[in-house]
């Protein structure tokens, strides 16, 4: 496990992460809820973003459609817990299994008929769209009116049942954003990590050589599927209305791909770097147009799109890499494309 | 008699049917030819609606008779497009071209909101309210008229790509690129003029459209989808496959809206998308990729 974990990652990088992390842990006591909240949501993006890294970074299949997981994630946690009183603890297996169940079902379909690349990208947001028509109309949950999880007042933080303050949620995204920035580190070294690096650099070359690509890539997406429920569990909770036409809906799907491509698909730091700079850019700006008082609606997302079109324009590998190597970081494990 | 309910239903949807296959065919035109998948098109379909509903709601244009400039005016979008953003991303892997269209896309999407802010907007022309009776048969006029342009210039596109020189030259790309380029073809440019080509349909699509249907901004992701579940059903590449996919799907939502209800027609579309893609996963009139 040791070996696994440590080897070959130079002591710099070692000495940064345990500063990074020791910073983060301190955070809440320095700051207001404001900062507080800004940082949950770059955990969150942070933490899916490295889920759906581990399909499209890692194994090279472009899911467009993770909303879908994050949605049924936080649809059968929040259902649990709002008819039968389940805790989200109990909750979250229930979410994982629907989840992993649907990237399984996905899986299966695409890689055993081959469907593949541009063909099996469509067939996710496919299948996203088609949970959003259908939770529109699932009155169990709402329907399109929306599923509300029951808000009091904290007295105090509820962790069995998930209800808090947010300094609450934030360890609790933190701890998730943590744990999967380890397994990912720990899959990439991995027999299955390299399995899935071959698969992506080129699926005939990895079938030649033994591997079982269509195994593979289905571990790939039930794991991408499992552990993107979880955040949407921890979503739920944290903002307590679930609406199908947000959740679900193709520009979620969008908006949690930017971070790693952004940051740098297939890389350990890409996620949580683009998660970084993209909530810091929506939030700075947000603050800068209420200063001058403009309020147009669209006019974030024009920003967006004109920023997500210097980085795929002039930084194909994403942001991450060049920094890894200012810093010395040595070998970035997964590098996408030619050097 | 419900019989004629659904026999009337299903020739609304035919007919519109036949304007979703001409957006479509913008669509599978490009990536037939350029081998890039426009994830911005039906945002540029939305960008066509709203200059029908502007030249209507300022001049009174009808959008029928302004189909020709929109359709040029899309085409120069296109045709620029592709030689100042899409160009340098052909060699670039999928998830690169994806993203480089996705951008265009929200930027267009969003642009449209500012101007024109996100109320429904539509056009009511003289005919708005006339139908035609063949006897038991009602159909709206609007219909009737759309189907029959978008007919018109499919027709005209099966006729450019198969009669004058430049249509040949096209087909001769996307058939052998290496090829193409040996005999001395500037596919660079033809490539422009095949994305111009693709966006001057789905600009002429666009105009009749926004006679039938009420332009808000969103709209534009939901034609991307729908133009995507048209091309992999017809078949990916194929521009008769594009035509009869657009009447499949028109057909399937219109008769799915009328089962259950409107709000859900959409599923349907993905769930006919869904087992297409698992039978027949290059379309129904698509060619097995070797």
């Amino acid at each position: 496990m040791r070996e696994l974990l440590l080897s070959g990652v130079p002591r710099r990088a070692l000495v940064l992460l345990a500063a990074l992390l020791a910073g983060l842990i301190a955070f809440p006591l320095l700051v207001n809820d404001y900062f507080v909240t800004v940082v949950i949501l770059i955990l969150y993006f942070a933490y899916v973003g490295q889920a759906w890294n581990i399909m499209m970074g890692f194994a090279g299949q472009l899911s467009l459609g993770h909303a879908l997981y994050v949605g049924l994630g936080a649809y059968a946690a929040a259902a649990l817990y709002v008819h039968f009183g389940i805790s989200p603890w109990i909750g979250l297996g229930a979410s994982i299994v629907v989840s992993a169940a649907a990237g399984a079902v996905i899986g299966f379909l695409a890689f055993r008929f081959g469907v593949a690349g541009v063909y099996f990208a469509i067939l996710t947001i496919a299948f996203g769209e088609f949970a959003r028509i259908g939770f529109d109309h699932w009155r169990w949950v709402g329907g399109s009116a929306g599923f509300f999880l029951p808000v009091s007042n904290y007295t105090r933080n509820d962790l069995l049942y998930l209800r808090g303050s947010p300094t609450m949620f934030y360890y609790l995204f933190l701890g998730m954003t943590v744990a999967a920035f380890v397994l990912c580190h720990a899959l990439l070294r991995s027999r299955a990590g390299y399995y899935w690096q071959a698969i992506r650099e080129s699926p005939e070359a990895a079938q030649a050589l033994g591997i079982n690509i269509f195994r593979y890539k289905m571990y790939a997406v039930t794991l991408s599927a499992a552990m993107t429920s979880l955040g949407g569990v921890l979503f739920a909770f944290y903002y307590n209305n679930l609406f199908p036409e947000q959740v679900f809906h193709i520009s979620r799907s969008i908006e949690l791909i930017l971070g790693p491509i952004i940051g740098g698909i297939g890389t350990l730091f890409g996620p949580i770097v683009g998660a970084f700079l993209l909530t810091a850019l929506a939030e700075s700006l947000h603050e800068v147009m209420a200063a001058i008082g403009v309020d147009v609606p669209g006019i974030k997302q024009v920003f967006y799109g004109f920023c997500l079109l210097l980085v795929v324009m002039f930084l194909p590998d994403g942001v991450w890499p060049p920094i890894a190597r200012r810093l010395g970081l040595g070998r970035t494990p997964a590098r996408r494309g030619e050097d | 008699v419900p019989a004629d309910i659904y026999l009337n239903v299903a020739v609304s949807g035919l007919l519109t049917g036949l304007v979703y296959g001409l957006m479509a065919l913008g669509l599978s035109v490009i990536f037939g030819v350029v081998r890039v998948v426009n994830f911005a098109h039906g945002e540029m379909m939305t960008i066509a609606m709203y200059i029908a509903v502007a030249l209507f709601g300022t001049y009174k244009l009808d959008p029928l008779v302004m189909m020709v400039p929109i359709a040029a005016v899309l085409f120069v979008l296109g045709y620029l497009m592709q030689r100042g953003l899409i160009s340098p991303f052909i060699n670039r892997p999928e998830h690169s071209q994806f993203m480089l269209l996705v951008a265009i896309a929200l930027i267009m999407v969003n642009i449209l909101l500012i101007i024109f802010g996100p109320d429904a907007q539509s056009v009511q022309t003289s005919y708005s309210y006339d139908s035609f009776m063949m006897g038991r048969l009602i159909v709206d006029a609007t219909k009737v008229y759309a189907g029959a342009a978008a007919v018109a210039v499919a027709a005209a596109l099966f006729a450019f790509f198969r009669f004058t020189l430049v249509g040949k030259a096209i087909r001769a790309c996307a058939d052998n690129y290496a090829g193409a380029l040996v005999v001395g073809l500037n596919v660079k440019s033809l490539y422009a003029l095949t994305f111009g080509i693709g966006a001057a349909c789905v600009g002429a699509a666009g105009a009749m459209m926004a006679v039938l249907v009420d332009v808000t901004p969103p709209l534009g992701p939901a034609y991307t989808l729908l133009a995507f579940v048209i091309v992999i059903t017809g078949g990916l590449g194929s521009m008769p496959g594009a035509l009869l996919g657009g009447l499949l799907i028109g057909v399937t939502e219109a008769l799915g809206g009328l089962f259950f209800t409107p709000s859900a027609k959409s599923m349907f579309a993905f769930g006919l998308l869904v087992l297409v893609l698992l039978f027949r996963p290059q379309g129904i009139l698509g060619k097995r990729p070797s």
